[in-house]
């Protein structure tokens, strides 16, 4: 296929766009000087010590690792069997209730953060944990009703009622025929709901408590008051996390699945 | 048990923690911005008649609106380019998209500060070349955030787009060629037009997407450069104004309801154009 010259520089330009600035972040956590300067003078990995010396980090990584886990797993619980339930009948309200169970999108991060602030933190009065807990289902739950959706509604059913003439109950023939028919939408709405939700921002902005936030808002509050290469060492073992995980997900379901 | 009664039992877990976790707590924010014991919409008019209010307001739709158009206007030649390359090229490619929109958006917005800073790389640049004498500042800017945001929803786009270009009949393309076509003819007239339904799609992602975002305008736009979802959080969490924040929630909500009703309309519009044309 003959390629257009202009097109190809046009490409490449814009994928410059997208790199350089993450270049100049690898770059940067190498530098000496305790302010974040490129090009950089001398060499140096103590700002990557730094983060590991900075308990804050640590805690609120494995905060984040937590809260992406069971926000994740809950959703699943109760997102498998709604999806199961929206692609297997035609019942009424059917549409409207899939709709509703994507609605977490359409409502902006921060209101949906506000709101679970005013109600959980406020009124209930529950521990931050609770809280972050339950306002990260409410970010993976579309992931799972979109992407386990779309697999069920790939699926044959009549496999489904093969199983139930030959004798297995409703229950059995789920855990049997079609749970493991549908195990990669789960591990890639697994996937794409845990890296959302530990990515998140905005709800979990209104829902730390003091001295308990997750690693990006403890990161986005770090890069408010100091600019200071420790910020660029962990920015890149954010994107080495991020190149890990998706050699993973290319290894086992392909990068396909997930866009 | 009935069995019609079944799909009801296993969406209602979801459906009620939807409704107390989401919708409850949605509706008693809302609720008293209307409700001093009559129906009143005294809070949303007073929101209006501030003009440091509506200002941040046409902001937020002024940076939305270019943020969309650059990202299309980048996007589109991009994600055509992706998906008529060959498959192990192509899969590299989208890969290098996915990788920025899978890193956090603090990393990415933090990488404007190190470009845009008052010890930035632009300034630095400049200075060293002697084009200018002093740092200017371009960070804590509508520039900044205007940047910052295309920045981090280019792959957004460009991953929409590439799933409906793909789709577009190669054999159009090759015939418009065949017929005489250039390239450039043959994209602005063929591939551009089937693109459409993409580009909406991949508009109201980016549109709304700017329109809510946080963490861009938290870093890159400063107290002074506000838009609403900092305004927000800045009412809700350092003044404590919860009904000023609680009205903004709404309007957040509203308007992006509006957004993406405006650009389904134009899509409307576009396709019954189409199917006049081939009448």
């Amino acid at each position: 296929m003959r390629k257009e010259k202009g097109l190809t520089f046009f490409v490449s330009l814009v994928y410059a766009f997208l790199f350089i600035p993450l270049f100049i972040i690898v770059v940067t956590s190498f530098g000496e000087n305790p302010t974040i300067q490129f090009p950089i003078e001398g060499f140096s990995f103590k700002w990557y010590a730094n983060v590991f010396e900075n308990a804050a980090f640590a805690d609120s990584f494995l905060l984040s690792l937590k809260i992406a886990f069971f926000a994740t797993v809950l959703a699943l619980l109760v997102g498998i069997p709604a999806s199961y339930a929206l692609a297997r009948n035609n019942f009424m309200g059917r549409e409207w209730l899939k709709n509703f169970f994507l609605s977490p999108t359409i409502i902006p991060g921060v209101v949906v953060g506000y709101s679970l602030f005013q109600f959980i933190v406020i009124t209930l009065q529950l521990p931050v944990f609770q809280g972050l807990l339950l306002g990260h289902f409410l970010v993976s739950l579309p992931y799972i009703i979109r992407v386990v959706g779309g697999s069920l509604e790939q699926l044959d059913f009549s496999i489904e009622e093969a199983a139930w003439t030959l004798g297995s109950t409703k229950a059995g023939a789920f855990f049997k025929v079609i749970l493991p028919n549908i195990t990669s939408g789960i591990f890639a709405s697994f996937m794409l709901a845990f890296i959302n939700s530990f990515n998140n921002i905005p709800v979990s902005q209104f829902l730390s408590g003091p001295g308990i936030s997750t690693l990006p808002t403890a990161l986005m509050s770090y890069v408010e008051y100091n600019y200071d290469p420790t910020v660029s060492a962990l920015s890149v073992m954010l994107m080495l996390a991020t190149i890990v995980l998706m050699y993973l997900i290319e290894k086992t379901l392909g990068l396909s699945s997930i866009t | 048990m009935s069995s019609k009664s079944i799909p009801y039992l296993l969406a209602a877990p979801g459906f009620i923690l939807l409704i107390v976790f989401l919708v409850l707590p949605l509706v008693s924010i809302i609720w008293p911005t209307f409700f001093d014991g009559n129906l009143t919409f005294a809070s949303y008019i007073a929101f209006f008649q501030d003009s440091y209010n509506v200002s941040i307001f046409m902001r937020t739709l002024r940076i939305s609106l270019i943020v969309t158009f650059f990202c299309a206007l980048l996007g589109v030649p991009v994600a055509y380019y992706i998906a008529r390359a060959d498959k192990k090229f192509r899969s590299l490619m989208m890969a290098l998209v996915l990788f920025p929109l899978l890193t956090n958006s603090v990393v990415r917005s933090f990488a404007w500060i190190n470009i845009l800073g008052q010890k930035g790389v632009v300034n630095n640049l400049l200075l060293a070349t002697g084009i200018i004498e002093t740092p200017m500042s371009l960070l804590y800017s509508e520039f900044a955030i205007t940047i910052g945001s295309i920045y981090l929803f280019l792959p957004l786009m460009v991953i929409t787009l590439v799933g409906i270009i793909e789709n577009i009949d190669t054999e159009i393309m090759e015939a418009a060629e065949t017929l005489g076509a250039n390239r450039l003819t043959a994209f602005l007239k063929v591939i551009l037009p089937l693109s459409v339904p993409g580009i909406i799609v991949g508009s109201i992602l980016v549109f709304t997407g700017t329109l809510t975002a946080y963490t861009t305008p938290q870093l890159l736009g400063g107290n002074k450069n506000m838009m609403l979802s900092t305004f927000l959080y800045q009412n809700a969490m350092t003044l404590g104004n919860w009904t000023n924040a609680s009205v903004i929630a709404l309007i957040m909500i509203v308007t992006t309801l509006i957004v993406m009703r405006i650009f389904n309309l134009i899509a409307s519009v576009i396709d019954k154009r189409g199917e006049e044309q081939h009448a």
